[in-house]
């Protein structure tokens, strides 16, 4: 305390009467301290230190514990640098550098303990250093050990702060501090209380500190403590917990096991026999039991603790928890900002977990589009689309090894990726699908073939190590809203991809000449014919448009996921479920179903977080369930248009 | 002549579109009728809601003489109720031989394990080629039922429809694309099913209902128009004005 | 069968001829008799005719049936795992016993539960036995685990599936799902069934220890052979006649079936559930000679594959699966064991083991342009029909 009181003083800019010394001065009245310092008496030395107010006191403490300070023969100190045989010595007081042979000084090697107790109390300096990044640095050493020495220091160094951002964190660091270690009670009630509206994941570790319990027992509840609750033994903790804090108070005793019962029996056979039981009937609980108390009954052992002495034992006592803090106001404030905190964390993480949400059923919608128009206008399914999302991704990243810029890259990666894909699903409707149109199950099969072929090629010629597809820097990092609401950039960028091409394929079906032509041709192929729309042509552009936008959400994917040539298979089974749920021939069916699918999968694993596993095998048997209600999907074509 | 079937005020709309409105028919047993009317007049919806394909959004569908309604009923059920439907198009199982189309058709029971361990018997084969005599296909008998020309195939899903034995036949447009000669055939095949039972035709060709001789119900517009004989509903002002352009 | 079924039949019959000779040419040329072939050889001739068995299943549900289904291996895996929960039990127990034998005093039965539930369920952290384990230890019920659970499973699926007239490529999605769905639960740890360890060790056969494996394997080749010829004969009993009619009538025009009175979805249901069942019988013939089972095996992309050789079999006829199967499976286990030798084109080598793949996708693509009858397409030149 003497210490705190001190740095107020120096803090508060007043005048030390010791200020004529210098710092030698002070360092030789303590010249032993200085030189072996231990925990206990460098205290001393710091706070003469301090309180000196001489600027070089920062300085040498950083060098002090960085093992920079030697002394002399003659007992001075000085700040040096080793250079091989010689000394670089730079006086404490002045500043003025020579160099000696190292031969007449001897090193200060402060110990671990000493160095965080002169760490400690360099905070004090640096909260206050003119440059803000070594005020910073202390701040955040502060927040890493919070001690109840730092609180003065700190409320000293809010008024002069400058820097905005910074002041605000030592306010919220001061509150932390005070909140655990003020004087007066109601000092932390209300640093306590203005807690409650911190989300942070510090300000709910400072109150849960403060609301730490401790198990406790007795005959009947204790009115001196502070007292969090009642445990009732097999509701609010098991039996075995209750026996077992019974018998760490050595108020039971241990019970005993069964490898404790075999083993004690075994070490008693006599003559073939435990007591009067012959081995060979040993091989039931009961009559191990039996045979353990026959030797028990003699004393060769300790007496078996029966289950019903057990809970003969837990119903003498009651079982609670303390609260580790003995003030009552406190702790109740403190239980209060807690709840208070955690339901504003509640209503954060729901925000979040809706943001990561839209952003699943982005990248569902992204992967699922293309796949949507396909099926909708030509009723093929395409197995081979995940490939092309692959195709898309592996685009990108040779685009990388060609392009170094990375937001060049994927400017170039985005229009080729379509280029490329819109190529091979051109190609492929041309030599594969129009011979199969009519035969979707087939079409299926033979489109199963090409994904297999093509997963193998990609296997072949990039290897099966995952490719880096390298987003640029203006994508790194989150724009972080407080610690539970946060989104990675790149989602968002994948956000608002899925949002423009959500845009571009509406305007191309409602707007242009080619998207009247894939309607009529969705709606009624016969007629469209009839009236002088090239089917053939509509199919291969629909085709085509369908897998380069594939290629997109594939590149789209690569940004954050690695790319493997495995990688379509991933997305292959969410999309068909993202077509089928959400209806087919339709845009808005599409969106819908990705969100559906994006929010339900997000949901699921928020019941269920441990295991994302699970949360996938509910939503496939949600899905199974929801085509019983819903066979054609969210957006359902109706009437005769709808029958097959 | 007791009714067999009475539909009564039904409706029914596709995405806006009132393919049926407040339609009333009732058809006797037994009984030949003749439903005629233009494209979209909702002949084959008609169809559709009395064999439980569609549903509809209102109205009452009775059925025989304990008063069934069939809207609950799935088509199968329908079907093992007593009515029978041929379709426009003729759909005949084309990888089958005719004698398969003719025997899965045949009046027996039609649970997967009765027929799993369905035993061929005299009197079915017996049945099978009764009907073969009659709708002339007994030489095609063991020839798969694609190879058969467009009018065969007619024919064969008369002898389907004939084979389940049902109380009322539903038949749509059952001379499309044959011959004077095999029209001819067929005629007389539907005017003969007709003297025991209930059947209904769907017909554009004003010449062969003239040939069925019997009574007409003009459908416009989802709802019943006109009914009569031919030349009385081909007198009505309304019925020609629909026909010939309106107004 | 009367005498009538055979004589209408007479493929059935032919076929029955070629597997019996096959099978006793493999016996005479096993290790038990002239050893010209391996252990390992008859195990793989074993294994493939259970995968000709799942393949004729898989050819009455679609080739015959028209439902594409897309997670048969999904049966097919559930009862590899029925008796393999059997295998691991009954030998794991056998070595506890085994061990725990030389203690001093005689073990309790919690103690032999306890020990085999940590050999188990070690891998996974775990020493408790999860409830679906509850009859691992009778071979009888997990026997009937193997027809059950396969049929159950296909019942409730099925009847929801068909119920909502749930059809075509939608159906296959639907099947995948399920086939997925499983799989995955079956990678958690939690699962109960050693998450991604799978079950192991199942070539030891609980109470043949002494037996060596040449003549366990054979064992194993003749019952599936027997397998495969009574599925072939109840599945060519099950096409043919009215049932077979009605079966490939829902195929070509379901929506007519149902007009003419039949209960289009109970036929499906019958057939679905019928192969799933015959499915967790191949199953489980199978892995016990496989020796692991794991969830991989499950994953979509083996039922897909299952279609691949019915496909290139020939579809809507038997032997036409059991052709594709075995010409296939064979044929990938000899490219992708590296037996076939590298070609070198000079600028570059083809290892057969990376590009089998891309040789049997491409291939595939080919057989359903240009030959959608499959091999099995060719007998029809030999044999012509009388029409």
């Amino acid at each position: 305390m003497h210490r705190l009181i001190l740095a107020f003083a120096l803090l508060l800019g007043l005048t030390p009467a010791v200020s004529a010394q210098t710092l030698q001065d002070i360092l030789q009245t303590h010249a032993d301290e200085v030189a072996k310092p231990g925990r206990r008496t460098v205290g001393v030395v710091l706070d003469d230190l301090a309180a000196s107010g001489l600027p070089g006191v920062a300085v040498f403490l950083e060098k002090w514990q960085d093992k920079s300070v030697w002394q002399r023969d003659d007992g001075q100190f000085f700040i040096a640098a080793e250079q091989a045989d010689t000394l670089q010595l730079t006086d404490i007081d002045s500043g003025e550098e020579t160099s000696a042979a190292k031969d007449t000084f001897t090193q200060l090697k402060p110990n671990g303990g000493v160095r965080r107790v002169i760490a400690t109390a360099l905070v004090q300096f640096q909260l206050m250093d003119p440059d803000v990044e070594r005020r910073t640095t202390a701040v955040a050493s502060i927040a890493r050990r919070p001690d109840a020495s730092q609180l003065g220091p700190l409320l000293g160094a809010i008024d002069g702060e400058t820097d905005a951002a910074l002041k605000a964190r030592k306010i919220q660091l001061a509150n932390f501090l005070s909140a655990s270690f003020a004087e007066n009670t109601e000092d932390r009630i209300a640093a306590i209380n203005s807690l409650s509206t911190d989300t942070s994941v510090e300000a709910r570790a400072v109150l849960n500190q403060i609301l730490t319990t401790s198990p406790g027992l007795a005959t009947s509840l204790p009115t001196d403590q502070n007292v969090a609750g009642v445990l009732t033994p097999g509701e609010d903790m098991t039996r075995d917990e209750a026996y077992r804090l019974l018998v760490e108070a050595e108020l039971a005793a241990p019970r005993t096991p069964p490898d404790v019962i075999r083993a004690a029996l075994e070490a008693n056979v006599v003559d073939g026999r435990v007591g009067n039981i012959p081995v060979a009937q040993l091989g039931s609980t009961a009559n191990r039991e039996r045979a353990y108390a026959q030797l028990a009954a003699v004393g060769t052992v300790a007496p078996l603790v029966t289950q019903s002495d057990r809970n003969a034992a837990i119903d003498e006592f009651i079982f609670f928890e303390t609260y580790d803090e003995e003030d009552k106001a406190i702790t109740q404030a403190a239980a209060a900002a807690l709840g208070a905190v955690e339901n504003r964390v509640a209503a954060g993480q729901t925000i979040d977990l809706a943001l990561d949400a839209l952003s699943l059923a982005s990248i569902y919608f992204l992967a699922a589009i293309g796949l949507a128009i396909t099926f909708g206008v030509m009723r093929v399914i395409n197995m081979a689309h995940g490939e092309f999302i692959m195709m898309g991704a592996y685009t990108g990243y040779v685009v990388q090894l060609f392009v170094p810029s990375y937001t060049a890259s994927i400017i170039i990666a985005l229009p080729l990726a379509f280029a490329v894909t819109f190529g091979a699903g051109v190609v492929m409707e041309r030599l594969v699908i129009r011979h199969l149109y009519h035969r979707p199950l087939e079409t299926l099969l033979a489109t199963f073939g090409i994904s297999i072929a093509l997963q193998q090629l990609a296997k072949n010629i990039f290897g099966t190590q995952a490719r880096p597809l390298t987003s640029p820097e203006w994508l790194d990092g989150a724009l972080v809203f407080s610690d539970v609401v946060q989104i990675s950039y790149i989602r968002i960028a994948i956000f608002v991809l899925a949002l423009i091409f959500l845009g571009l394929i509406l305007y191309v079906l409602k707007r242009t000449r080619l998207g009247l032509e894939v309607r009529a041709v969705t709606q009624n192929p016969g007629m469209a014919a009839s009236m002088g729309i090239n089917p053939d042509r509509i199919n291969m552009l629909t085709f085509g448009l369908g897998s380069g936008i594939a290629g997109i959400a594939g590149v789209a994917i690569g940004l954050y996921a690695k790319v493997t040539s495995e990688m379509g298979a991933d997305y292959i089974v969410q999309s068909f479920m993202t077509v089928v749920v959400g209806g087919v021939g339709n845009v808005w069916g599409t969106l819908a179903g990705a969100s559906l699918i994006g929010f339900l999968q997000k949901g699921i694993e928020w019941l269920n977080p441990s295991n994302t596993l699970a949360a996938q095998t509910y939503m496939i048997l949600f899905i199974i369930l929801f085509i019983q209600f819903r066979p054609k999907g969210i957006v359902a074509l109706k009437g005769r248009a709808a029958a097959d | 002549m007791s009714t067999l079937l009475e539909v009564d005020g039904v409706s029914v709309s596709f995405d806006g579109f009132r393919a049926i409105n407040n339609l009333s028919i009732q058809i006797g047993e037994p009984e030949l009728r003749a439903v005629i009317g233009p494209n979209g007049a909702g002949k084959t919806t008609f169809m559709d809601i009395i064999t439980g394909k569609t549903k509809p959004d209102e109205g009452k569908v009775i059925w025989g003489e304990r008063n069934i309604s069939l809207l609950g009923m799935s088509e199968s059920q329908i079907a093992m109720a007593g009515i029978g439907r041929k379709f426009q198009k003729p759909t005949v199982f084309e990888a089958q031989t005719v004698r398969e189309n003719l025997a899965m058709a045949l009046r027996n029971p039609r649970g997967p394990f009765s027929v799993l361990f369905y035993k061929k018997s005299r009197n079915g084969a017996a049945r099978i080629e009764e009907i073969a005599e009659e709708v002339g296909l007994t030489d095609s008998l063991t020839r798969p039922a694609g190879e058969l020309s467009h009018g065969q195939k007619q024919w064969l899903e008369i002898g389907m429809l004939l084979a389940q034995d049902p109380r009322l036949l539903l038949v749509d447009e059952p001379a499309a694309g044959m011959t004077s000669q095999e029209r001819e055939h067929t005629t007389d095949l539907l005017k003969r099913a007709a003297q025991t039972r209930a059947v209904v035709v769907v017909e554009h060709d004003m010449e062969f209902v003239r040939r069925l001789d019997c009574k007409v119900t003009v459908l416009h517009e989802g709802s019943v128009l006109a009914e009569g004989s031919l030349d009385h509903v081909t007198a009505d002002q309304t019925v020609i004005d629909v026909y010939l352009g309106r107004g | 069968m009367d005498k009538t079924f055979i004589g209408r039949n007479p493929s059935v019959l032919w076929f029955l001829l070629a597997l019996g000779l096959f099978t006793a040419g493999v016996t005479i040329l096993s290790e038990a008799g002239l050893s010209v072939i391996s252990t390992s050889f008859v195990k793989t001739l074993g294994k493939t005719l259970c995968l000709c068995l799942i393949a004729i299943a898989m050819d009455v549900v679609w080739g015959y049936c028209g439902i594409l289904s897309l997670g048969h291996f999904a049966f097919f895996g559930i009862g590899g795992y029925a008796i393999g929960m059997w295998l691991m039990y009954a030998r794991t127990e056998g070595i506890v016993v085994e061990s725990l034998s030389s203690q001093v005093i005689p073990p309790t039965p919690q103690e032999i539960t306890d020990a085999i539930g940590n050999q188990i369920f070690g891998v996974v952290g775990s020493s408790e036995f999860p409830a679906i384990w509850a009859f691992a230890d009778s071979l009888f019920l997990q026997l009937l685990m193997v027809i059950l659970v396969p049929g159950l499973l296909a019942l409730v699926f099925g009847w929801l599936a068909f119920r909502s007239r749930v059809t075509g490529v939608y159906l296959s999605i639907l099947t995948q799902a399920m086939t997925l769905a499983l799989a995955l639960y079956l990678f958690q740890n939690d699962s109960g069934l050693r998450g991604n360890n799978g079950l192991s060790g199942l070539q030891n056969i609980p109470g043949f220890e002494d037996t060596p494996q040449s003549t366990i394997s054979l064992a194993f080749f003749l019952g599936s052979a027997l397998a495969l010829g009574l599925g072939y004969l109840l599945f060519a009993w099950v096409v043919s006649g009215k049932m077979g009619s009605v079966i490939k009538a829902i195929r070509d025009d379901e929506a007519r079936v149902r007009f003419l009175g039949y209960q289009v979805e109970s036929y499906k249901l019958f057939v679905f559930t019928l192969t799933a069942i015959v499915s967790g019988i191949a199953g489980a013939l199978y892995y016990p000679q496989a020796g692991i089972i794991n969830p991989a095996e499950i994953a979509p992309i083996a039922s897909i594959y299952l279609a691949v050789w019915v496909a290139i079999g020939g579809r809507g006829r038997l032997y036409g699966a059991v052709i594709g199967a075995a010409f296939v499976s064979l044929l990938s286990s000899w490219f992708t064991s590296g037996g076939v030798p590298a070609v070198n084109l000079g600028f570059y080598t083809i290892q057969w083991t990376d590009w089998w793949l891309v040789l049997l996708g491409v291939s595939f693509v080919a057989v359903t342009l240009f030959f959608p009858k499959g091999i099995g397409g060719l007998f029809d030149y030999l044999v012509r029909k009388p029409s």
